[in-house]
C-alpha cells in the first residue's frame, strides 16, 4: 500500500503531495523535511530505496525534481510506477508542471486511488484530461 | 502534444505562482501568502455573487497554498458549491479541495454527501468518479453510512462503465477499512471475485485491492479468487492473452497487474487442486526463466518491470515453503543478482534471501552465498544495503558457520555505521551465545565486543555474559583469565570494568595462584579503574572489594584502607558512602564464617530466555513512534493487543538489576542476601509482597457513582472490567480480570477487604490462579449492605509474570451507598412535606461547587437516574433544578433520602443539597455527587 507521494525540488520545496492515509498538516511539514533530507543527502550508487520508521521510500530523481513514495509493500514495482507517472507527465504537459498542478493531481488520481494502482495504461490515464480540453477546444 | 497553457488556464493563478517562485526568501513569501488569504478572503465575503470561474481560482489558490505548507482554514463553504457545478473543471476543483482539506469529522459532510448523491445518480461515469474518489479519500463514517449499500450495486452492475466500476473497487475497500460493520457481505462478493476475469485490465487492477482485503478478512468466503488468480496470472505471464491493450511496459506484460496477482495469492496457502497447483507452479516456473533469457530491451525500466515480478513471485515461493525446487531455483536467482551492477537489485536481493534463509528447503542453498554476502558487508557502499547484508548473515549462520560469521561482523563493527552499530552488537551476542559449542569463544567473543563496541552494549549483553559465566563452572576459570588480561588495556571500556569487576569479585580466586594475577595485583589492577568510572560502576566496584575480603583474607588491609579514605566513607553520593561504611563494619565485625555466608558465590541464574533476543526482537516491533499510527492493520484489536504486549516496559520485565550483587537500596547486606537468593532482583518492581500499596484508582472509582457496568483499572498488563447489579440491601458484582499480555500470569490471587466494621459483607470464590496470555477470567462477589457505610471494600490482586516480579495492586471497589437505593416517586407536596420534616442541622448537607462536567440537561438526568433515586418532575418550582428521592435499604433499617440539585449556567455552579433521616448518610452522599456534575 502506498502511504503517500511527494514532489520535491532539490531546495527541498515540496511541490506536490498526496497522502493515502490521514498526516495532521503539523506533522507533514516534518515528516517532508525528514523525507527529503534522508533521499536528498544520497547519492547516485546508493540504492533507490529507503527504510524509514516502520515503512519505505522509494525515490527517483528527475533532474532537479525528486519523486518519493512511502510504501509498505514491494518497492521495485513502485519504482516503476513512478517512472510510468513521469512518463505520462512527460507526454501531456509541454512546460512547467507547476502551473498546472491540479492536473498533476488528476492524473496522479487516475493513477493511484486509496493508495493503491488502479491504472497503468497511459493513454486512460489521460483520458479525463482528453475530455477536458476537448470540451474546452469545442 | 497538447500545449497546456490554453485559455482555460486560470490566470490569476498563474500569476500568484510565478509570484511565490520569485519570492527571495521565506519572509517575502508568506507576505505574499497573506497578502493572497486576505484578497480571497475579501473576494467570500464581498456582496458580489462569484461566478463559477472565479470560484474554483480562488479554491485553487488555497488549494495550493495548503500545499506549500501553510494551514487553510476557510474556503470550504465555496469548494462545496463547486460541487454542485456543471463544469467538469469546477466540480473536480471542489472535489479536490475536500479530498485533499476536509477531514473525516468535518460538519460539512452531510452538504458533500448530497452532492456526492447527485453525481453518483447523474449517470455520468466522469462525474461519478468524481464522487466516488472522494468518497474514497475522505471515508467518514457518515459517508459509509449514507453509501455503503449502493456502491457495491454501482461496482457489479453490468452496464457501470469500466471507469467507474474502478473507482467503486477503491472506494468499497476504504469504506470496508473504515467501517466493516457498515459493508454487509451478499450477493455482490461473489460476483466482486469474478472481476478478475474481467476483460477490462483497469477493472482487474484496481479489484484485486479490493479482493486482496476482503481474502485476508474473510479467507473462506473469498477462496475461489485463488483458481480465478491463477488462470488470470496464466494468461499474462505466457503471454496469450490478446486483451494485453496498452498495459504492456517496456515489452512486459501489465507488471504490475502481475504483482498485484502473485501478492494477492500471498493470502492463501499453495492451492489444493492439483490442476490450479500446476498451472501456479508452471507459471512461477515461466517467471524463474525469463530471467534467464536474454532481455528484449537494454533499457533498464525493461529489466526493473521484470524484476518486480520476479521479486512478488519469489516471494510466493518462499510463503508457500513448499517446493524445494522452485526455492533453490529462486535461492541461485539471487545469487545472481547478488553480483549485479544495479544497487537497488543487490538489495533487493539480500532482503529476499534473508527469508529464503528461514526454509529449510533452501538455507544449505543460501548458505553457499556467504562470501558474497561477506564481501557485501565490507565493500557495499551504501549503509542500507550493508544493513541487508548483516540481517543475511544473521539470518544463514547456523553451527556451521558461526565461528565465520561472528568473526566477520566483529570486524565489521570496528567500521560500522553508528547508526546500526547497537543492532549489530545485539546480533553478534545473540549469535555467539546461540552457538557456542565451547564456552571460551562465546566469552572471547562478549569481551571482543565490548572492546570494539563499548557504547554500543546494552546492559542486557554484559549481563548475560555474566550469567552465562555464572552457570556455567567450567569457563569460570577462563572468564576470569580473560578479563583480567583486557583489563590490562590502557584504555578499557566502563562495560569491561563492570564485566571484570563482577567476575573477579566472584571467581578471581580460580586465577590467583598466577603470582602475575595475585589477589593484590587483582585488587590494584581494579581499583587503578575505579576514579574513571561512574558511579553505578563504583558501587558495584566496592562489592567486588568486599568479595575481594572474603575470598582474599590478605587483602582485608588493603581494601579496608581504600573503604575507610575520606573520598569513601564521605562521598557525596549517598550510595556509594553507605556501601563504604557497611563494607567497612560488615569486614571488621562479621567473623570470617559469617563473611562467608553472606558473601557467597552467587547461585547460578534459572534459565530462561535470552534477554538479549527480547531485546532485539523488542528493537525490530513496530513500536517507534512513526506517521503511520493510523495505519489500518493497527486498528484490528489482535494487533493492538500484541502492541500492548510488546510494550510492557522495562518496569515489569524481570530485568537484572544493575547491581548484580542484589544489594540496591540500601539495604543492609544480610537482608539484601536474601533477596539476591532470588536472583537479579527487579529493582522496578514492589520488591516482595509487602505492605498493601494504596489504592491507585480513585478516578476510576468515582466514575461509578452513577454507573454500574464499565472498566474499573487498565494498565500495560491487566484489564479489570465490572458488571454490577443490586436490589434492596443485596448486591452481585462481576469482575472480569484479562490479561493484556501474551504471557501467562501465575499464582493470581485476589482478596476482597472491607474497611470499617460490619458495614459491608463481600464473599467471594477464589479466581483460577493461572491466567493465560490474553485470557479472560471471571469472578463473583456478593455484596450485602449491613449498615450505612463510608468506605468502599478494597481489591487486592496479586500475581507474577515469568515466575518473577510480583505485581501487587490495591483498587476501591466501586461499592457505594447509593448503590441500595430503591426510588421512590412523589408529588410534589409529599416531596415538601417530608423536606421539612428533615429539618434539623445535621440531617442536611449541602455544598456549593463548581461545573467539572457538561451541564446538559440530559447528561444531568441520566446522572441523577444512574444515582438509583426517582428524578421527579414537577416539583421543584424552578423548572432548571432537579429533586430525586429515595429510599436506601441496608439489612437493619431504611433511610429516606431527598436531593435537590440546583443548577447555575451561567456560573458554571451547582448547589446541592440533600437531606436524609441519617445524618451519615447525608454526609457521605454529599461527598460522593459533588464529585460528578
Amino acid at each position: 500500500m502506498i502511504k503517500f507521494v511527494l514532489m520535491v525540488n532539490r531546495q527541498g520545496q515540496t511541490r506536490l503531495s498526496r497522502y493515502y492515509h490521514s498526516v495532521e498538516l503539523s506533522r507533514r511539514a516534518a515528516l517532508e523535511a525528514d523525507v527529503v533530507r534522508y533521499c536528498l543527502s544520497r547519492k547516485k550508487d546508493q540504492c533507490s530505496f529507503v527504510e524509514y520508521k516502520d515503512f519505505k521510500l522509494v525515490y527517483r530523481q528527475y533532474a532537479a525534481l525528486y519523486i518519493v513514495v512511502g510504501i509498505t509493500d514491494s518497492e521495485l514495482s513502485i519504482y516503476e510506477l513512478v517512472h510510468n507517472f513521469v512518463e505520462v507527465l512527460d507526454k501531456y504537459f509541454s512546460r512547467v508542471i507547476m502551473f498546472n498542478l491540479d492536473r498533476v493531481h488528476i492524473i496522479l488520481d487516475e493513477m493511484i486511488q486509496n493508495g493503491h494502482i488502479v491504472e497503468t495504461n497511459k493513454s486512460r490515464i489521460l483520458a479525463p484530461l482528453t475530455t477536458i480540453d476537448k470540451m474546452v477546444d469545442s | 502534444m497538447p500545449a497546456v497553457s490554453k485559455g482555460d488556464g486560470m490566470r490569476g493563478l498563474a500569476v500568484f505562482i510565478s509570484d511565490i517562485r520569485n519570492c527571495k526568501s521565506k519572509e517575502a513569501e508568506i507576505k505574499r501568502i497573506n497578502k493572497e488569504l486576505a484578497n480571497i478572503r475579501s473576494k467570500f465575503k464581498g456582496d458580489k455573487a462569484l461566478d463559477g470561474y472565479s470560484k474554483k481560482k480562488y479554491v485553487c489558490k488555497l488549494l495550493f497554498i495548503f500545499l506549500l505548507g501553510h494551514d487553510i482554514d476557510f474556503g470550504h463553504m465555496e469548494a462545496v458549491n463547486l460541487l454542485s457545478s456543471n463544469k467538469y473543471t469546477e466540480k473536480q476543483i471542489g472535489y479536490l479541495f475536500i479530498s485533499v482539506l476536509v477531514n473525516s469529522n468535518s460538519e460539512l459532510i452531510r452538504l458533500i454527501n448530497n452532492a456526492i448523491k447527485n453525481d453518483l445518480s447523474s449517470r455520468n461515469p466522469t462525474f461519478m468518479c468524481l464522487a466516488l474518489h472522494c468518497i474514497a479519500n475522505v471515508g467518514s463514517r457518515e459517508m459509509a453510512e449514507a453509501f455503503a449499500s449502493e456502491i457495491p450495486r454501482i461496482l457489479v452492475a453490468g452496464d457501470t462503465m469500466d471507469s467507474v466500476k474502478q473507482s467503486a473497487a477503491l472506494c468499497l475497500l476504504r469504506l470496508y477499512k473504515t467501517s466493516p460493520d457498515l459493508v454487509l457481505m451478499g450477493e455482490w462478493t461473489s460476483r466482486v471475485v469474478h472481476l478478475l476475469n474481467d476483460q477490462h485490465m483497469g477493472v482487474v487492477t484496481a479489484a484485486i485491492s479490493l479482493i486482496t482485503c476482503l481474502s485476508q478478512k474473510n479467507p473462506d468466503e473469498f477462496k475461489t479468487c485463488v483458481s480465478l488468480a491463477v488462470s488470470r496470472l496464466s494468461r499474462i505471464v505466457s503471454s496469450a492473452s490478446t486483451d494485453l491493450q496498452d498495459y504492456t511496459y517496456y515489452f512486459v506484460p501489465a507488471p504490475w497487474l502481475s504483482c498485484k496477482l502473485l501478492r494477492l495469492l500471498q493470502c492463501y496457502p499453495p492451492p489444493e487442486d492439483g490442476a490450479v497447483k500446476g498451472r501456479l507452479v508452471e507459471c512461477l516456473e515461466t517467471i524463474l526463466n525469463k530471467a534467464q533469457e536474454p532481455p528484449k530491451s537494454k533499457k533498464v525500466q525493461h529489466s526493473n518491470a521484470k524484476n518486480a515480478i520476479l521479486f512478488e513471485a519469489i516471494s510466493l515461493i518462499i510463503h508457500y515453503d513448499s517446493e524445494p525446487n522452485l526455492l533453490v531455483r529462486a535461492c541461485n536467482q539471487l545469487g545472481q543478482f547478488l553480483q549485479h551492477r544495479e544497487t537497488n537489485l543487490r538489495y533487493l536481493a539480500l532482503e529476499s534471501m534473508c527469508t529464503l534463509a528461514s526454509s529449510e528447503f533452501s538455507h544449505e542453498a543460501v548458505k553457499t552465498h556467504i562470501e558474497t554476502v561477506i564481501n557485501a558487508l565490507k565493500t557495499e557502499r551504501d549503509v542500507s544495503v550493508r544493513q541487508r547484508a548483516a540481517d543475511l548473515l544473521y539470518a544463514m549462520c547456523d553451527r556451521s558457520n558461526a565461528k565465520q560469521i561472528v568473526a566477520e561482523m566483529l570486524s565489521y563493527l570496528e567500521t560500522a555505521d553508528y547508526s546500526i552499530r547497537e543492532e549489530m552488537v545485539l546480533k553478534v551476542a545473540i549469535l555467539a551465545e546461540k552457538y557456542a559449542v565451547d564456552y571460551s569463544w562465546y566469552v572471547d567473543t562478549i569481551l571482543n565486543l565490548i572492546r570494539i563496541a563499548g557504547d554500543y552494549v546494552s546492559e542486557e549483553v554484559w549481563y548475560r555474559v555474566i550469567q552465562i559465566v555464572i552457570n556455567r563452572d567450567d569457563v569460570q576459570g577462563y572468564a576470569a583469565k580473560t578479563v583480567f588480561e583486557a583489563l590490562q588495556a590502557p584504555a578499557c571500556h566502563e562495560n569491561m570494568v563492570k564485566v571484570g569487576g563482577y567476575i573477579l569479585g566472584e571467581f578471581g580466586n580460580l586465577i590467583a595462584g598466577d603470582p602475575r594475577s595475585s589477589p593484590l595485583v587483582q585488587f590494584n589492577l581494579l581499583h587503578s579503574k575505579f576514579h574513571l568510572c561512574s558511579v553505578p560502576t563504583r558501587a558495584l566496584l566496592l562489592s567486588a572489594y568486599i568479595k575481594f575480603i572474603n575470598l582474599f583474607p590478605e587483602t582485608k588491609a588493603t581494601i579496608q584502607e581504600v573503604l575507610r579514605c575520606d573520598s569513601q566513607i564521605r562521598n557525596s553520593d549517598v550510595e556509594l558512602q553507605q556501601r563504604a561504611v557497611e563494607y567497612l563494619k560488615l569486614s571488621s565485625i562479621a567473623s570470617t564464617d559469617v563473611l562467608a555466608t553472606v558473601l557467597e558465590e552467587m547461585p547460578p541464574f534459572p534459565e530462561r530466555e535470552s534477554s538479549i533476543l527480547a531485546k532485539l526482537k523488542k528493537k525490530k516491533g513496530p513500536g517507534a513512534v512513526s506517521v503511520t499510527e493510523l495505519d489500518d492493520s493497527k486498528r484490528e484489536a489482535g494487533e493492538l493487543n500484541g502492541g500492548a504486549d510488546r510494550g510492557p516496559d522495562t518496569a515489569s520485565t524481570p530485568s537484572p538489576s544493575a547491581d548484580l550483587l542484589g544489594i540496591r537500596s540500601a539495604a543492609p547486606v544480610g537482608a539484601a542476601q536474601t533477596n539476591a537468593g532470588s536472583l537479579l532482583v527487579d529493582v522496578f518492581s514492589d520488591s516482595g509482597p509487602a505492605a498493601p500499596s494504596a489504592a491507585v484508582n480513585d478516578d476510576g472509582f468515582l466514575r461509578f457513582v452513577c454507573k454500574n457496568n464499565g472498566v474499573l483499572f487498565e494498565n500495560q498488563l491487566l484489564q479489570i472490567g465490572i458488571k454490577s447489579e443490586y436490589r434492596q440491601n443485596l448486591g452481585r458484582m462481576y469482575l472480569f480480570y484479562g490479561n493484556k499480555t501474551s504471557v501467562q500470569f501465575a499464582s493470581f490471587s485476589t482478596t476482597v477487604s472491607c474497611p470499617g466494621e460490619l458495614q459491608l459483607n463481600v464473599q467471594s470464590k477464589p479466581v483460577e490462579p493461572l491466567v493465560e496470555g490474553g485470557a479472560q477470567i471471571q469472578q463473583v462477589l456478593n455484596i450485602e449492605c449491613i449498615t450505612d457505610f463510608c468506605d468502599a471494600p478494597l481489591l487486592n490482586i496479586k500475581f507474577s509474570r515469568y515466575g518473577g516480579a510480583l505485581q501487587n495492586l490495591t483498587l476501591k471497589l466501586p461499592v457505594t451507598i447509593n448503590k441500595f437505593f430503591q426510588p421512590t416517586e412523589m408529588s410534589s407536596s409529599d416531596f415538601f412535606q417530608r423536606w421539612k420534616q428533615l429539618s434539623q442541622p445535621q440531617q442536611e448537607a449541602q455544598k456549593i461547587f463548581k461545573a467539572n462536567h457538561s451541564m446538559d440537561t440530559e447528561v444531568l438526568k441520566a446522572k441523577l437516574l444512574g444515582l438509583g433515586t426517582a428524578l421527579l418532575d414537577n416539583v421543584d418550582p424552578n423548572p432548571e433544578n432537579y429533586v430525586c428521592a429515595g429510599v436506601i435499604q441496608t439489612k437493619g433499617q431504611q433511610i429516606g433520602c431527598l436531593l435537590r440539585l440546583e443548577p447555575n449556567a451561567q456560573a458554571q455552579m451547582y448547589r446541592l443539597t440533600l437531606r436524609c433521616s441519617k445524618d451519615t448518610v447525608s454526609k457521605r452522599l454529599c461527598e460522593l455527587l459533588a464529585q460528578q456534575f
